[in-house]
Order: structure tokens, then sequence, then C-alpha cells
């Protein structure tokens, strides 16, 4: 059997699902091969031995450029039709999902999304819903099984193979390009909400947007970055990008301290993935304080400025 | 402008998602329905473009007839047309939502002429396939790009959209020429609640019903399971700001000082 992994890159640098992928393609029985496509290609292509690949197909055409959902999708539909496949795997991210969904469009196959567990020729599989709350088994039955793995769904690690380069011409329609990617802005934010080692989230008891400003103090001692609820963003009292949860940014801090929050399952799927949970609540019932490692049962407006004053002391 | 947004009508679990005991459904019967967070702001940019634009909004659905709850509230938010696409409790999976959606959408452009532009969420809530917008507008020939957080059209209607999308270190930008498809992010706006005026409205709107025909798919879902959860004994460091002590010592423990 023969697996082949699309692999996701910008510009040359692969995201770092891919190499969970190449490490979950290994497992199924069968040769894992790679596929390359567009500009940079050759950069990313040279990173693929190391995690497993025989062979990368460096997919070439006068035609592919900077990531375009459409051209990007034909390519791959094309490298397919050549090499036969019965699996085609990539990384669950925005633009593997995206690919893929173009790939199942253009050749009528069903896609399976953000699997977290397969058997071995890719038929029977586990596969995320609800953002992670909630398992899928599911069959697959098609000639060519297109498939993604969810992030984070196993450690990447390394498997030494050959990693040969080969070169494979395509052809593919100029038109496709309607969707390339026109112009970047680059932003250098420094540490973001997803790379904090320290989140204060506040929730629906922080009451008004004013009302974040001690946990903004906290956060500004702590040199980490203030989070919220979806309540807190419904109510227009921080902006979305601090949204954590399913549909907004999923954390992973050395401590996520979680104040008036209740803990719905689409916030807890956003926050599972922090390493230690201080949550601060009035309901000691809360899904939040249940499911902490650490909680303190009081009021976050006595509680916040507390810990600040004790911080500032023990730095004095 | 002609704008069409895609919802779909999923629960709203609160703490934990429970399942039904033939673990096919998630356990809704003591549960509200929303549509995906995605979604709300899928139909919240058809409106607020089309107030900019002129024009008119549809919202469609593929869904039980209680979907119905779902479409009247978007009539309620500024929306023209509501679309329900019955379905009968038979499994849609990705493929043949995609296929039902698309033949619905080719039998409303028969009759009232093309969309401009169709948006759609990046992921539905509960099964998020990542793929019914992308197999829609491929279906109907036309340019799709997905998890779009800034949207504006450019010299409407036989312009192009501007399309913006986030990733870690900025932003990607995308020109896709009219009429287009769409997926978009919750944070590309922020949805306005209904008004009375437009509460009241919304009761007197048409509920127009379109039937599809879309044989079964071949991802078959055997069962939903809860994933292992991992247990915690959790510590309680206190009641009160005595507290902060037992959690500056936790902060130091943990090195973040
Ligand atoms: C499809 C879908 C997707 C969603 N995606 C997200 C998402 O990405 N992120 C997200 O956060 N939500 C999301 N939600 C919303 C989610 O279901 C909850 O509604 C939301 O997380 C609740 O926010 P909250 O905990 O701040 O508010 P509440 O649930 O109202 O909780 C407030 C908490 O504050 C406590 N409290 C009250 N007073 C005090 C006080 N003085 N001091 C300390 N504690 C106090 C209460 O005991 C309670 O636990 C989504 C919902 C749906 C349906
Ligand atoms: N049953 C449905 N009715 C209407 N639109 C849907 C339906 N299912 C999915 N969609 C649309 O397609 C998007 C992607 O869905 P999915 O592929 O399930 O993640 C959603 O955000 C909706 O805009």
């Amino acid at each position: 059997m023969s697996i082949l992994v699309i692999i996701e890159h910008d510009r040359g640098d692969v995201a770092p699902a891919m190499f969970e992928a190449l490490t979950v393609a290994r497992e199924l029985e069968g040769d894992v091969e790679a596929v390359v496509i567009g500009e940079g290609a050759e950069t990313a292509a040279t990173q693929l031995g190391a995690y497993g690949a025989e062979t990368v197909h460096h997919v070439t055409s006068d035609e592919l450029g900077d990531y375009s959902p459409e051209a990007w999708g034909q390519a791959a539909v094309e490298a397919i039709k050549e090499l036969d496949p019965e699996v085609v795997m990539t990384a669950g991210t925005d633009r593997g999902n995206e690919l893929m969904a173009q790939i199942g469009a253009r050749m009528d196959l069903p896609f399976v999304a953000n699997c977290v567990e397969l058997n071995d020729d890719a038929s029977e599989m586990i596969r995320s819903q609800w953002g992670g709350a909630l398992h899928e088994e599911t069959t697959l039955d098609a000639e060519i099984k297109l498939v993604s793995v969810a992030p984070h769904a196993v450690e990447a690690t390394t498997e030494e193979a050959a990693g040969d380069i080969e070169e494979l011409e395509v052809e593919i329609d100029a038109g496709l390009n309607r969707t390339v990617i026109k112009d970047r802005v680059v932003m250098n934010e420094g540490i973001t909400l997803s790379t904090a080692p320290v989140v204060i989230s506040g929730g629906r008891a922080v009451g008004s947007a004013e009302g974040f400003a001690p946990l903004e103090e906290l956060a500004g001692e702590l040199g980490g970055k203030v989070g919220c609820s979806r309540a807190v963003t419904n109510n227009g009292w921080r902006p979305h990008s601090d949204q954590v949860g399913q549909t907004g940014t999923r954390i992973a801090p050395t401590i996520y301290i979680a104040s008036g929050i209740s803990g719905a399952t689409q916030h807890w799927v956003g926050a599972m993935g922090s390493k230690n949970i201080l949550a601060i609540n009035t309901d000691p019932e809360a899904n939040m304080v249940t499911k902490a490692g650490w909680a303190v049962i009081a009021d976050l407006h006595v509680m916040i400025p507390a810990i600040t004053e004790e911080v500032r002391k023990r730095k004095a | 402008m002609r704008i069409l947004a895609l919802v779909k009508r999923v629960p709203a679990p609160g703490a934990r998602i429970n399942i039904t005991a033939d673990e096919q459904h998630v356990d809704d019967k003591h549960l509200g329905h929303a549509v995906s967070p995605h979604e709300e702001c899928a139909t919240e940019a058809a409106v607020q473009l089309v107030e900019k634009h002129g024009g008119d909004v549809t919202v469609l659905t593929l869904g039980p007839p209680e979907a119905e709850e779902q479409l009247r509230y978007a009539a309620s938010t500024g929306v023209n047309k509501i679309v329900l696409v019955p379905t009968d409790g038979t499994p849609y999976d990705p493929q043949r939502t995609a296929a039902a959606l698309a033949d619905a959408i080719g039998q409303m452009e028969a009759a009232d002429g093309e969309f401009d532009l169709i948006i759609f969420g990046n992921e539905s809530a509960d099964s998020g396939g990542f793929q019914v917008g992308v197999r829609v507008a491929y279906a109907l020939g036309r340019p799709m790009v997905n998890a779009i957080k800034g949207l504006e059209i450019e010299g409407a209607p036989e312009g192009h959209i501007i399309a913006r999308r986030e990733i870690d270190a900025g932003v990607e930008v995308y020109e896709l020429p009219l009429p287009a498809c769409v997926g978009v992010k919750e944070g590309i706006n922020l949805p306005r609640y209904p008004t009375m005026k437009g509460r009241l409205a919304s009761k007197k709107a048409e509920l127009n019903s379109i039937e599809t025909d879309s044989d079964a798919g071949s991802q078959k879902m055997v069962r939903l399971v809860s994933p292992p959860e991992t247990v915690n004994e959790t510590v309680i460091l206190g009641t009160g700001p005595e507290a902060a002590g037992a959690v500056v010592d936790l902060l130091e423990e943990l090195g973040v000082m």
C-alpha cells in the first residue's frame, strides 16, 4: 500500500503539524511518500526524509507559485492520479484541511478531517468533533482515502528514510490562480495568546470592559497575556483575538488562570492544552473548578488584585 | 449584490456533551440550539455588505424542520429571505450535504439569478468536516478561500472581493473575482442582536422550502464516544484574599514569576 502525505508549507517552512501527520502515516501499513507543491517546495522537500518519507515528489508546473487553494489542490490531484496511492494524508490545519477538501471535491472522494487515530489502511478511524470535546468512530469506504490528522493527536518523532527527491511535472489551468495569495501583511507582536507562558482570563463575571484592568495588571507583572470567554467577546468587552476556545484560540501556557469562567466544553477545548490550570470562581461546582488542578473559591474582583499585590511584594 | 449565507443548526451544550443511548447523536433534549459561531458571523458579514453596497441577503440551511428557529432568528437580524432544505433524519455526511446544498443553490439561482457572493462558516461547530463550503464552491465553479477574518468588496457587483486570512506571522490577502465563495471565522465581525422591529418582521417572514435529491455519502459514522477525560483532584488553595500567598507560591514553583 502507498501512503501519500501532502506537505503543508509556507514558502518552504513546513508546518509543525505536518511532522505529526508524517509520524501517524508511518504507523499505517505501507510506504510513506511525500508531495511538495509550490514556491519553496525544494526547501520543504529536504526536511522530509528525517520523518520517514522514502520518496519526496516535487510537483512542478509553470503555473505554481505561492499558495493558492485551487491551484495547489489541482496540482495535488494530478500527482495523485500519477502516483496512484491508497491513502492521502495531511495535517488538520487551516491549509491542510482546505487543500484536502479541494482534492475531495475535484476527485469526488470523501474526506475525513481531524483524525486522532486510524487503523492500518485508514478504513476505520476516530475523528474529533466539537473541537475535540467529542470523538466520532467512522468507517471510510473509498478507492483513495483522504484524511487529515488532528494537530497534537500525537507527538512528532523522527525516523530516518531515504527522502529521495523526484520531480513530477504536471499541467494545471492558469485560471486556478484566481485564489493565489496576492499580498501579505507581516505582524510581529512578540508573545501571543497561543505562545504566552501565563494566560489570565476573565469570563462573564468580570462584568465590563473596564473590569479587565486588574487582569491586565497581573498579566503585566507576570509577562503574560489576558484572555477571555465568548461571553466577554459577545458583549464587546474584549476583541475576539483574546477569546480562548473552540472558535477562538487554543492555548498551552505553563499556567492558565481562569477567573469567572464556568468552563463550558467549547471554552475547555481551548484551555485543556494548558500545563496547569488555576480556576478562580465563586461556585465550587463550576466545571472549570472541578476540572482544574488548582482552585480558589472566591470573588475574582477581590482575588486578582490580592494576587497582584502579593506578586509585587515578593518581587520587591 | 445578491448574497447567500449558509448556516447549520447545532445543539448548544454546556459543561458536558451527553450522547444518546444509541450513540448516534448528541443528546439535545434539554439543550438550546444555535448556529455555529462562524456562521453567525457569515450572516452578519452578508448583512453588512448589503447595507454598504445594496442588494439582498438570503440565508439557507439544510436540516430538520426545527431549523426554522435558526432561520427566523436570522430574519430578525436583517436577512431578507430564508430557505430550508429539509432532511428526513437519515445521515448526511459532508459529501452528501454539499451535493444537496449545491443542488438547492442551483435551483435558487435558476429561478432568481446568480448570487454574487456565497458565505460559509469555516467549519460547522458540531461535526466540523472542514469541507462543505469548498465542495459547494467547486460544484458551482466558483473560487473559494476558507478561514477568512476580513472581507471587502471592490467595484461591486462585477468587481472582486478582498479576503484576509490570519496566520501565525501575519495576514494573507486574497483577491477573488465575483461571483465568489468564502468561509469565514468568528472574529470577522460582532454579530448584532435582533431589534424589536426585526423580531416582529421575522415572525411574518416567508419560509421557503427546497427539496433536493442526494445519495448517501461513503463516510459512515459508527458511533459517538466521549474522549477519555483527565480526572483531576482539584487542590483548593483557599476561599478568599488570604489564598493569594498560596497562589503566588504556586507561581514561584512553576517558575513564571
Ligand atoms: C458552537 C459553540 C461554540 C462556542 N465557542 C466558544 C469559545 O470558543 N470560547 C468560549 O469561551 N465559549 C464558547 N462558546 C460559549 C460557551 O458555551 C459558554 O457560553 C461561554 O464559554 C460562557 O462564558 P463564561 O464562562 O464567561 O460565562 P458563564 O457560563 O456565565 O460563567 C460565569 C462564571 O462566573 C462565576 N462567577 C460569578 N460571579 C463571580 C465572581 N464574582 N467571581 C468569580 N466567579 C464568579 C460563575 O460561578 C460562573 O461559573 C461556544 C458556544 C457554542 C454553542
Ligand atoms: N447542514 C448545513 N446547512 C447549511 N450549511 C451547512 C450545513 N453543513 C455545513 N454547512 C456550511 O458549510 C460550512 C462548513 O461545514 P463543515 O464542512 O461541516 O465543517 C459550515 O460552516 C456551513 O456554512
